[in-house]
């Protein structure tokens, strides 16, 4: 599993964050970070609950 | 559990059915909706939609789950569901038609509320649906020469915003003596007018409508005390109503929404998630109804779970809600549920720079975080108000971090 994000779209409300801090971080100059673009196949649940709540449809998983 | 049919196929309902699946659920699984279209989403429509940066069918769903597997559901679309026999355990269509089900989710949303003498006039909208923006959109490029919007909550403000944008004049009327007055307190509600004023929306507030004038189409606004606001379009953004009329005499109790359980059961094998939905909420000691994005997504998950407990106890939906709003280059959040007569304080930046994060605190506790621009302290705020963050800890805490 692969994160993907849309950086056009993303618009920083850290939606995700708060979802899986493991993966996702947005920062104090209000970027998003990615802290793991391949998470452990047990962060999977978390990760795609992320892409559905993402409000700007930004986040995806590619699987390679 | 065999059949279940979930009425409304909006983001609620589609969310229901994803997670049912994934939960397990292998019956037939039915998606009911009254619109014609496949489900899509509704915040752009007030944004890049009406803005005209948008092709609407960005706005499409994926109507699968989040890894593109099919759900295998049947879509009823352009099915208007218009009773509830719970004896029967069907659902009325207006086709004369009915589903049976085991299985119910309610997810029917809610509907714009028109004013008095405001309907059926050309140049007069609300804001629901991707038709009801298409036809505001082909109306605001037609270059009216100043459009009126009738209340600046959330919808009317985004509304304004987009008009601006387009270049186009706008007047916004507000009944409060401050927009938002009640949501977010009168000193938070100020920088919004203020903004809006920047920005060159003529922002008229304290003022009542008295009623529309014109011929076929609309042309004028005549407001409380006598006078009256010229207008080509006028926008009605009053709030909306839960769309409850389907369930009248079903047996169901409404107010004000489908009245739920706090685990979204409204009645054995049925429940009830997003706009539609009214349950009291563990986490706040109060009763409440969402009308928020993200609860649509979150509580549509948990009813499909409630609904496969069956008889088993369930578990409390307790959220903290969070809500964005994007207003020109501003983007507000909210986390939590502030209301009248709680303490609000500015803890970081200030009102007057437009970037600020404020705290709610009612009873003692952290109620609500509020961001001008200031998007992941909200988010942090949130996890910590689900911790029941007390007000005192929070506010020492942000004396002793310099
Ligand atoms: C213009 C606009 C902008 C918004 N912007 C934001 C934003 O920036 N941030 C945010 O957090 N939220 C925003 N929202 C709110 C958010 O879109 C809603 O909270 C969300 O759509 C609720 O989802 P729902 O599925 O509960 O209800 P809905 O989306 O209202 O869906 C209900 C569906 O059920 C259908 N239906 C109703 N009655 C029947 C019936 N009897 N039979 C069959 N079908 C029926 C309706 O036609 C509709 O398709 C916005 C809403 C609008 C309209
Ligand atoms: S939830 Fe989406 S829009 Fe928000 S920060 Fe994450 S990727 Fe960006």
């Amino acid at each position: 599993m692969r994160i993907v994000v849309d950086f056009d779209l993303c618009e920083s409300n850290a939606v995700c964050m708060d979802i899986a801090p493991e993966v996702f971080e947005v920062r104090d100059d209000d970027f998003l970070y990615i802290l793991d673009d391949r998470p452990p196949d047990e962060l999977r649940p978390k990760v795609e609950e992320a892409v559905r709540r993402c409000p700007k449809q930004a986040i995806s998983i590619a699987e390679d | 559990m065999r059949s279940i049919v979930v009425v409304g196929a909006s983001l609620a309902g589609l969310r229901s059915a994803e997670a049912l699946r994934h939960e397990g659920f292998a019956g037939a699984l039915t998606v009911v909706g009254d619109e014609p279209h496949l489900p899509y989403d509704r915040p752009p429509l007030s944004k890049q939609v009406l803005a005209g940066t948008w092709d609407p069918g960005r706005t499409a769903l994926a109507a699968g789950g989040v890894g593109g597997e099919d759900l295998d559901l049947e879509w009823r679309l352009g099915a208007r569901a218009v009773g509830l026999d719970m004896a029967a355990r069907r659902v009325a269509l207006e086709d004369g038609s009915s589903l049976a089900f085991d299985g119910l989710v309610i997810a029917t949303g809610a509907e714009a509320r028109w004013l008095a003498g405001s309907e059926g006039r050309a140049g007069i909208h609300v804001l629901r649906t991707l038709d009801d923006c298409l036809a505001l959109r082909t109306d605001l490029e037609a270059g009216p020469r100043r459009v009126v919007v009738v209340g600046a909550g959330f919808i009317g403000a985004e509304v304004a915003a987009t008009c601006r944008g387009r270049g186009l004049d706008v007047t916004l009327l507000e009944v409060l003596p401050v927009p938002l007055g009640r949501v977010l307190g009168e000193e938070v509600g100020s920088v919004y007018a203020a903004m809006h004023r920047d920005h060159g929306v003529d922002v008229r507030t304290g003022v009542a409508v008295a009623g529309f004038e014109g011929g076929d189409r609309v042309e004028r606004v005549r407001l409380g005390d006598g006078s009256e606001v010229e207008a080509d379009v006028v926008v009605i953004g009053v709030g909306v109503a839960p769309a409850t009329g389907w369930l009248a005499g079903s047996g169901l109790t409404l107010d004000d929404g489908v009245v739920c359980d706090a685990t979204c059961l409204a009645a054995p094998g049925v429940v009830a998630a997003g706009d539609v939905a009214r349950w009291p909420n563990p986490r706040f000691g109060q009763v409440m109804r969402v009308e928020h994005w993200d609860n649509a997504i979150d509580q549509g998950a948990h009813a499909a779970r409630r609904l496969l407990d069956g008889d088993g106890p369930g578990t409390p939906y307790q959220p903290v809600p969070w809500f964005w709003s994007d207003q020109y280059d501003r983007k507000l959040s909210l986390a939590g549920r502030p209301g009248p007569g709680d303490t609000m304080t500015v803890v970081q930046g200030s009102l007057a720079e437009r970037r600020f994060l404020a705290l709610y605190g009612r009873a003692g506790r952290v109620v609500g975080a509020l961001g001008m621009n200031r998007p992941a302290p909200v988010m942090r705020y949130r996890a910590r108000i689900a911790g029941g963050l007390a007000w005192d800890d929070a506010l020492r805490e942000l004396e002793e971090t310099p």
